[in-house]
């Protein structure tokens, strides 16, 4: 398509124009504030106790809550794209459920299980106000992630290669290892990183659910809310900054992971 | 041999396979030959396991198969779309199955060199499916469900995908291979001057059932019906018979058994000349009870460009055709 010269400058200015607007503006002047009074003071506020138990949490509840929805977003996949039972629409619509529902629902919801006088607010050890809870609440709102990325990759590359392995000897779990999963491991990798966005970044539904104790069941984004909250702004912008550190080493991580050419 | 017994296939309300009973002889080359929809993809899916039949049992050589997973029959498989591992080269789409039985590392190597080079893919190895033209990546799906040793090599509409000047060059290709290697092949194809030009067998199918079965030339020259007939060749309508048109016999003066008729056109296609003839009506015949888009009694006959110079056809002539051919069927 062609398009006149002023329409493309103009088009490019608003697309430029509206991401520096929303998205480098506020995220450099976070990086700026951070270290405006220097190094030395960015990493004070980060290795307090209460700062490296949230990072820890954090990381924690993302190492336990990512797997998992891989896993399940993996298998997931294979029984939306290839499977064929009784209520494949129902599961497709249940995955969407976390994007529908708001995170403070979610987070309420678990509350009305495990909490007290719930379902399952019987169990020997705590759920709500302690870290199972936080870890239930992130395995929730990032379930759709790695389904949505994997399916559409899986009905795409079709089952010919999995039954030209099966003719040629290779059993189901051989099959998967060697032909399904590399043919998707794109997906996969994207869904991860976002899921890993999600988890790192989760605030609504961790803050109703974790009690907010500090050193304990703090994780990085209640930590930010908390500093900001007491008037503690560089320390805010210093958790901030560990977060959006994170997320990019995340990004990074993925990009390198797999060396292998890609099939144009 | 491969011999399947009274198989049955319905997917839903659909019947792919209609009690179907073939034997395949050992070492053959064996075409299942039908239209879309007539199950000989689904004839050949059975036999390497991929799908399960309803009911009826699948022999191979010898072992009934019919509960056998694809991984344990021995079987070679080759995809009209190639199904190439995409993320693999060359050398370890080739090596696949070797690699999965575990096969030692130099033989492996020693063995892939040697199929691709019977492939005609030497120097390829490192390449990726995506940087193979679709005849190259035919060959090496080949490659790679010859290196198991299969029993019996299964072929899906195999060069279905490709155009037309390939698919001439890798039909004479396979059949040359298949002499060289004599491995049990059945293949499956719609295209009936492939399935003439490289079977041993030709088993004619339409509508799940089988129609016929047997050697090229036996089915062109007796053909049991007139599906089979129409499916192998051009048919032209006689009277209450259908012929080749090669057997329909031109001449300027009655004779024995010859029917008037007026030459309505004449198609010069090279050796061949087509004539566009029209029937007289005479004693009951051609009644009109044609094939719907074609003229009263109108048949289409196919001479030697050195018959029609001998006869001088001019369009609006008068001429006396007969039958001679061993091959007709009553319409």
């Amino acid at each position: 398509m062609t398009v006149d010269r002023p329409w493309r400058i103009g088009l490019r200015s608003f697309a430029l124009g509206y991401l520096a607007l929303l998205l480098i503006v506020p995220i450099g002047l976070v990086f700026f504030r951070t270290f405006e009074h220097g190094v030395g003071a960015v990493w004070e506020s980060i290795t307090t106790p209460a700062a490296v138990s949230a990072f820890w949490l954090t990381i924690t509840v993302t190492a336990i809550a990512v797997p998992l929805n891989t896993v399940f977003g993996v298998l997931c996949a294979l029984a939306l794209a290839r499977g064929r039972f009784r209520g494949k629409a129902i599961l497709d619509a249940m995955i969407d459920l976390p994007f529908a529902i708001s995170p403070v629902v979610v987070g309420l919801a678990l509350i009305l299980v495990y909490g007290r006088g719930g379902w399952l607010g019987d169990l020997p050890f705590q759920v709500i106000f302690a870290v199972p809870g936080i870890v239930l609440a992130t395995v929730f709102i990032s379930v759709p992630f790695v389904v949505r990325e994997v399916t559409p990759v899986l009905r795409e590359v079709g089952d010919d290669q999995e039954q030209a392995a099966s003719t040629l000897g290779a059993s189901r779990w051989q099959s998967f290892w060697r032909v399904t999963l590399p043919s998707i491991r794109w997906g996969v990798a994207y869904g991860v990183v976002l899921s890993v966005a999600r988890c790192i970044g989760e605030f609504g539904a961790v803050s109703v659910v974790s009690g907010k104790i500090s050193g304990e069941t703090e994780t990085l984004t209640l930590l930010v809310e908390k500093r900001f909250q007491n008037f503690d702004i560089a320390g805010a912008y210093a958790a901030s900054a560990l977060l959006a550190f994170i997320a990019l080493g995340t990004l990074l991580a993925m990009t390198r992971i797999n060396p292998r050419r890609e099939d144009a | 041999m491969i011999a399947v017994r009274d198989v049955r296939k319905s997917f839903g309300e659909f019947v792919a396979l209609d009690d179907v009973s073939l034997e395949i002889p050992d070492g053959s080359l064996t075409s299942l030959l039908g239209p879309s929809g007539s199950g000989k993809s689904t004839l050949l899916r059975i036999i390497a396991g991929l799908e399960q039949p309803d009911t009826g049992t699948v022999v191979i050589h010898g072992d009934d198969a019919t509960r056998v997973p694809p991984q344990r029959r021995g079987i070679g498989f080759v995809f009209q779309h190639y199904a190439a591992f995409k993320h693999m080269t060359v050398r370890d789409n080739v090596a696949f199955g070797m690699k999965i039985r575990k096969q030692p590392k130099d033989r492996i190597t020693a063995r892939v060199d040697e199929l691709l080079e019977v492939v005609g893919l030497s120097g390829y190895q490192k390449r990726y499916p995506n940087q193979l033209s679709g005849g190259q990546r035919q060959r090496m799906a080949l490659a790679r469900a010859l290196a198991v040793e299969p029993r019996v090599l299964l072929l899906d509409e195999p060069f279905g995908a490709l155009d037309a000047k390939v698919r001439a060059e890798l039909r004479e290709w396979l059949r040359r291979l298949h002499d060289e290697v004599h491995v049990t092949t059945v293949l499956v194809t719609h295209d009936q001057e492939e399935a003439m030009a490289i079977s041993d067998h030709i088993a004619v199918m339409d509508h799940g059932r089988i129609e016929q079965v047997g050697a090229p030339r036996e089915l062109y020259d007796r053909p049991a019906n007139r599906f089979v007939m129409g499916f192998l060749g051009p048919v032209s309508q006689v009277g209450e018979q259908l012929v080749r048109p090669h057997d329909i016999e031109i001449s300027l003066a009655p004779g024995e058994g010859a029917r008037q008729a007026e030459v309505t056109r004449v198609v010069h296609l090279g050796f061949e000349v087509r004539v566009e003839l029209l029937l007289e009506a005479s004693d009951g015949e051609a009644r009109g009870d044609e094939p719907a888009g074609r003229g009263r009694g109108s048949v289409s006959a196919q001479i030697t460009r050195h018959e029609a110079e001998q006869l001088e056809l001019v369009e609006g002539g008068v001429v006396w055709v007969r039958t001679t051919g061993r091959t007709a069927v009553p319409a």
